[in-house]
């Protein structure tokens, strides 16, 4: 590249408005860890297959990865670090993660909880084969998934007051009811 | 950091228009989500880029004067799945993009992209083509339209010349009232999957419901282009709606389809593939058109 080129971009990064000089060659996840240090934002595949970068920009789960820096311009971004507290307090999903042994190595953590965290909130009920169809997006090397489904669905079913509900979400994810046998989504015969 | 040589950013359409005859060379992007995963491959490493990205008069979906539904080339495929217009009138084409990829690909990538990148397994491809689907092409001396079918060249050429962008795809009101289609993606697994052949099946039924009135078929990955297939269409048209016909019709497109031998799927696998599928898309279809197969 014979000249380097820059341009400046203005966006919210976790509900603080910034602007920043950037490279037009870099991409969000560039920015985001090189310029702002959040490095949350993991560097996995750079070519939008595991969704370890993943970020939130205007509600929405992206890959940083495929994203350039400099479509950042006029967007609000969201890291994980935008879900702590002001006293760096894990959020309820965050919580739900740890408590259900969701993480071994954390590399795919932080990407997972956002795309949670937008799942959560839009504050609706989803099926079993819902939450895995919106839950695709990332690759986990450890922990074989059920445990981060399990963390997700009890997330989601405190949130709507189903408490009670939650607790008996089993280990493979399922609520064990007396009705209900376990593994019936893996009955063929029922149709999902 | 991308190995781009320079990044040019539109900022109009007519400023898009402008900058790729300034830079014959150079690459559009619109969403990025193939064209930056090349550049990082190394196939199109080093190349000039044109971005599109940020012109939000592209995004968007509408009925316009002439009843057509009108899709912004920059629409993503979630917002595609999600839009009230298109769950109403052509609910396939939300299912079909919403098979691509993972949902975050699917925040990013954009209708024009799929169609632009000439690529016969994209999963809005078969849809399209069974939908007659027209797209509106910007230039630098103004707008023009295409039908898909002439838009697909060959394999990765589109018909879009020096200073084009492809602006919008329409879907006239002939082709989506009344109809019902269903689309069927097969790949190895459920999600993050290219597929290996995709095929979109719709119908328009009599008012009796006893009749194919309309019925149109296409297929991506069962050649170089996504394709319809003629012979089975013209067997199934006007015939009553028997579990007989459904079965006949799903044998008749191997008159039409030609997959290759790949590393995804044999020859072979691919045709008894599409068979089956065409038959199984077809009785769908008519399950959502309110029919009975009898
Ligand atoms: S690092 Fe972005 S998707 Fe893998
Ligand atoms: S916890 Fe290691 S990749 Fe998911």
């Amino acid at each position: 590249m014979s000249e380097r080129q820059y341009k400046t971009v203005h966006f919210t990064l976790n509900g603080k408005p910034t602007e920043r000089n950037v490279d037009v060659r870099a991409s969000l996840t560039d920015m985001l860890r090189n310029d702002y240090r959040m490095t949350s934002v993991k560097k996995g595949c750079e070519v939008g297959e595991c969704g370890a970068c993943t970020v939130i920009i205007n509600g929405e789960a992206f890959d940083s990865c495929i994203y350039l820096a400099v479509w950042a311009e006029g967007k609000e971004i969201t890291t994980l670090e935008g879900l702590l507290g002001p006293n760096g307090e894990l959020s309820d999903i965050q919580e739900a993660f740890v408590e259900e042994t969701a993480i071994q190595c954390g590399f795919c953590s932080p990407g997972f909880i956002l795309s949670a965290w937008e799942i959560l909130n839009t504050g609706k009920e989803y099926t079993d084969d819902e939450l895995r169809k919106l839950l695709s997006g990332h690759l986990c090397r450890c922990t074989g998934y059920e445990n981060i489904f399990r963390a997700v669905k009890k997330t989601m079913l405190r949130r709507l007051g189903k408490y009670e509900e939650a607790e008996k979400v089993n280990d493979a994810g399922i609520v064990d009811t007396d009705e209900r046998k376990p593994f019936a989504s893996l009955d063929p015969t029922v149709q999902a | 950091m991308y190995d781009i040589k320079a990044l040019y950013e539109a900022e109009s359409v007519q400023d898009a228009c402008r900058l790729l005859t300034e830079h014959p060379e150079a690459q559009v992007i619109a969403g990025g989500s193939d064209v930056l995963v090349q550049v990082r491959e190394g196939k199109r490493a080093g190349k000039e880029l044109v971005s599109i990205y940020m012109l939000d008069e592209l995004r968007g979906i509408s009925i316009d004067k002439d009843e057509n539904v009108r899709i912004g080339s920059l629409t993503s495929f979630s917002n595609i799945t999600k839009n009230p217009i298109i769950q109403e009138k052509i609910g396939v084409l939300g299912e079909a993009v919403n098979m691509i990829g993972g949902p975050q690909v699917r925040a990013i990538g954009t209708i024009g992209g799929n169609t632009c990148n000439g690529v016969t397994s994209a999963d809005s491809a078969s849809t399209l083509h069974a939908w007659e689907a027209i797209i509106e092409i910007t230039g630098p001396d103004g707008v023009r339209y295409d039908k898909i079918k002439d838009f697909y060249i060959k394999a990765g050429t589109v018909d879009l010349n020096l200073g084009e962008i492809q602006t919008a795809i329409l879907i006239p009101k002939e082709s989506y009232e009344n109809c019902f289609g269903h689309y069927i993606k097969y790949g190895k697994r459920n999600a993050l999957e290219i597929a290996n052949i995709g095929c979109s099946v719709n119908v328009r039924l009599s008012k009796d419901k006893k009749t194919f009135d309309r019925v149109r078929i296409a297929y991506g990955v069962a050649g170089p282009v996504p394709m319809r297939a003629p012979s089975a269409e013209a067997f199934i048209n006007g015939k009553a709606v028997t579990e007989e016909n459904i079965e006949q019709f799903g044998k008749e497109v191997l008159n039409d389809i030609n997959p290759r031998e790949s590393w995804r799927g044999g020859k072979k696998f691919r045709e008894h593939m599409a068979v089956v599928m065409a038959q199984r898309a077809l009785r769908e279809s008519i399950r959502k058109a309110g029919g009975e197969v009898r």
